[in-house]
């Protein structure tokens, strides 16, 4: 038995714990757990468990239904939340019953990108900032009402969603996630809590985790908190900035400070793969429809495809770094919202960023001044084009995306199509408040 | 844990700069009087008895050292190599031998394989540090007393940091001896497994992990230090 497995297998039965969730996330990134008993986690951590798989998003096939959840002893964790009785988790990888990866598997689908990267010595790093909002409920049949009507580094006292955005925080650091940073955001009653770098895979598992710690929490006060990229017009969306660096033997392989801009050929070469490849991966980053009423102008979401260092306006930037901490030289991707697929999206993004460094694709000048300013001409003349306008669009280009097929690998790619196509295609048929507000009365 | 005995006065340097990596103080004494003198109120922690040509000196202490009361163990000799004849029947007089020349790896193992055998090494069940205790047995941390729920790689960090208290530690060797194998995330994986062991801590007690600048990490055992 390894080290690992003994290990959990002795601290379930020390610290009592009646039931271990086994995690796992379906292709669009909603969280799936079955729970078991400690007498059945020793089989399950050496075998896996068996279940019908076409009951899962994106994992149903035509031959074999079933797959098995194989835990991954690193990843388990206690869970801080159940005050009356111990549960703890595991992330699992989803694989066939011969034991081979399970091509629907996301989090697998991102272990192979960083496979890859690994093999050419890199090591990708993230840390996402997740914003979101609190709400009464989220029973879309009632207005909608904010908890609070604080803006931007309010700081508020004694009001419940700081006070939960402080819980959450407490329960995570409880976790092992450290938080850089934990604020009010701009709009009512939207938080943001801000992740301390760490590998890709990790990252991912914790943004599953984080959002889930969020949730619950809330849920425990009697209220709601959701990830919905766009939930009120007018205000910002939730947004998932996320900062990018990529590490070679032990030193950020994004410094050059010979270079007048301070960024190797690496750093550059991953921003030009980013731009790009941007309108290919948007429909992952970006996965809902609502998705791309964020992706509009006047509310700091990013909307053309540029890059620039210190201009909020610009799908990728490069944040200034305070002198003599060059070490923390990173980039800033600004289009992923708060619910995307983190595992697929970190795929996309770290694919497409070393498709630019292989390719020598080369950086665009510097997008300066403001390009909301720009009229549509400029922009054209400057080379600059638009994000995708619409889940349509962007599944548009995801399809022509040959970066994106050979990333997913063919099942997740074919899936996804077709679900967003499925979803784009109820959204169209829909008749929005806005157009009988708008047209009833008039035509 | 007392010092361990070396003799004679002054040990060899290697002797003494093996002991000094491995975190085992020391005291050096020339016969057995010093020896009897010097030993601390907790005993010696064992004895590193080097033979330099003729081993009479070096037996007889072993020999005396054995005799007590209370016998020190583990006891190590080291000696040339055409003197190992000097030892035939004398075999209850020392727990292990080593010949010259003096290679500080394999004295660091031996000894360590001693202490491990007595229970009083590395292998022991309970690492206490301050406010913090990690049952070896039952992979359970507890600082105040406060069970810290801790992932195997947090754990196995822990237990290595706090095995080894004062010793700084650099990255590639934390990643080499916790991880055992080059992990994908390089030597960054290390100061990301430090942060997340901090949040777990505590703000009270995250300074337990000392960042040592660019060098590396520590266990403080100074823990009033902040």
């Amino acid at each position: 038995m390894s080290s690992q497995i003994d290990y959990v297998l002795r601290t379930v039965e020390e610290r009592g714990i009646r039931f271990v969730q086994l995690w796992f996330t379906d292709v669009l990134g909603t969280p799936k757990a079955f729970s078991i008993t400690p007498a059945e986690l020793e089989t399950a951590l050496e075998e896996g468990m068996t279940f019908d798989g076409s009951a899962v998003d994106g994992f149903s096939r035509v031959q074999e239904a079933d797959v098995l959840a194989l835990p991954d002893p690193a990843t388990f964790q206690i869970l801080p939340l159940h005050e009356s009785e111990r549960v703890a988790r595991i992330f699992c990888n989803i694989v066939n019953l011969d034991g081979s990866p399970f091509e629907g598997c996301p989090r697998q689908a991102l272990h192979r990108v960083l496979e890859a990267a690994h093999d050419r010595g890199y090591t990708f790093f993230v840390a996402p900032e997740l914003e979101y909002f609190y709400f009464d409920d989220l029973d879309p049949s009632t207005p909608m009402r904010p908890l609070d009507a604080g803006g931007y580094f309010d700081l508020a006292m004694g009001d419940l969603p700081s006070e939960l955005r402080r819980r959450s925080v407490l329960a995570l650091e409880e976790m092992g996630i450290p938080v850089e940073h934990a604020q009010h955001e701009d709009a009512p009653s939207q938080h943001e809590i801000d992740l301390r770098y760490t590998d890709a895979l990790s990252m991912a598992d914790t943004v599953m985790a984080t959002r889930l710690i969020i949730k619950e929490v809330a849920r425990q006060a009697g209220v709601s908190a959701s990830f919905m990229p766009k939930p009120l017009a007018g205000v910002q969306g939730s947004g998932m900035h996320t900062h990018l660096s990529l590490w070679k033997d032990g030193k950020n392989a994004f410094i050059d400070e010979a270079h007048p801009s301070g960024l190797s050929d690496i750093a550059r070469g991953f921003i030009a793969g980013l731009l790009v490849h941007a309108h290919e991966i948007t429909a992952v980053t970006n996965q809902w429809v609502n998705s791309y009423k964020r992706l509009v102008p006047g509310h700091e979401a990013p909307v053309h495809v540029s890059w620039a260092r210190n201009n909020r306006s610009a799908l990728v930037r490069v944040p200034v770094t305070k002198e003599g901490k060059t070490d923390s030289t990173r980039l800033e991707y600004r289009a992923p919202d708060s619910a995307a697929n983190p595992y697929l999206a970190f795929a996309v993004i770290l694919a497409a960023g070393l498709a630019g460094i292989d390719g020598g694709y080369e950086l665009p000048p510097e997008a300066d001044g403001n390009l909301f300013d720009l009229s549509p001409v400029e922009l054209t003349a400057r080379g600059i084009t638009p994000l995708p306008g619409s889940l349509n669009e962007a599944v548009d280009a995801m399809e022509r995306s040959s970066l994106v097929a050979t990333t997913l690998g063919e099942h997740l790619f074919e899936w996804f199509i077709r679900n967003k196509r499925a979803e784009w295609s109820t959204y169209k048929s829909e008749i929005s408040r806005f157009e009988l507000e708008r047209y009833l009365p008039r035509l | 844990m007392g010092p361990i005995l070396c003799f004679p006065d002054p040990t060899p340097a290697e002797v003494l700069l093996a002991l000094t990596e491995a975190g085992h103080p020391y005291r050096c004494v020339g016969s057995l009087d010093a020896a009897d003198a010097g030993e601390p109120d907790d005993g010696w922690a064992g004895a590193i008895i080097v033979a330099e040509g003729d081993t009479t000196d070096a037996i007889t202490l072993c020999r005396a050292l054995r005799k007590r009361e209370s016998p020190i163990s583990p006891l190590l000799l080291i000696l040339d190599p055409d003197r190992v004849d000097d030892l035939s029947l004398r075999d209850d007089l020392f727990d292990d031998f080593l010949i010259r020349p003096i290679r500080m790896a394999e004295l660091t193992a031996r000894l360590n394989l001693e202490l491990d055998r007595l229970g009083r090494g590395v292998g022991r069940q309970i690492i206490e540090s301050g406010p913090l205790q990690i049952n070896l047995e039952t992979y359970q941390a507890t600082i105040d007393g406060r069970v810290l729920d801790l992932t195997y790689m947090e754990y196995e960090l822990l237990r290595f940091l706090a095995g080894h208290p004062a010793k700084v530690f650099t990255r590639e060797t934390l990643l080499s001896r916790v991880w055992g194998y080059e992990y994908y995330g390089g030597a960054r994986t290390v100061d990301v497994h430090i942060r997340r062991l901090r949040a777990k801590l505590g703000e009270e007690h995250a300074h337990l992990i000392e960042t040592i600048r660019s060098v590396g990490y520590r266990f403080a055992t100074n823990t009033h230090g902040g």
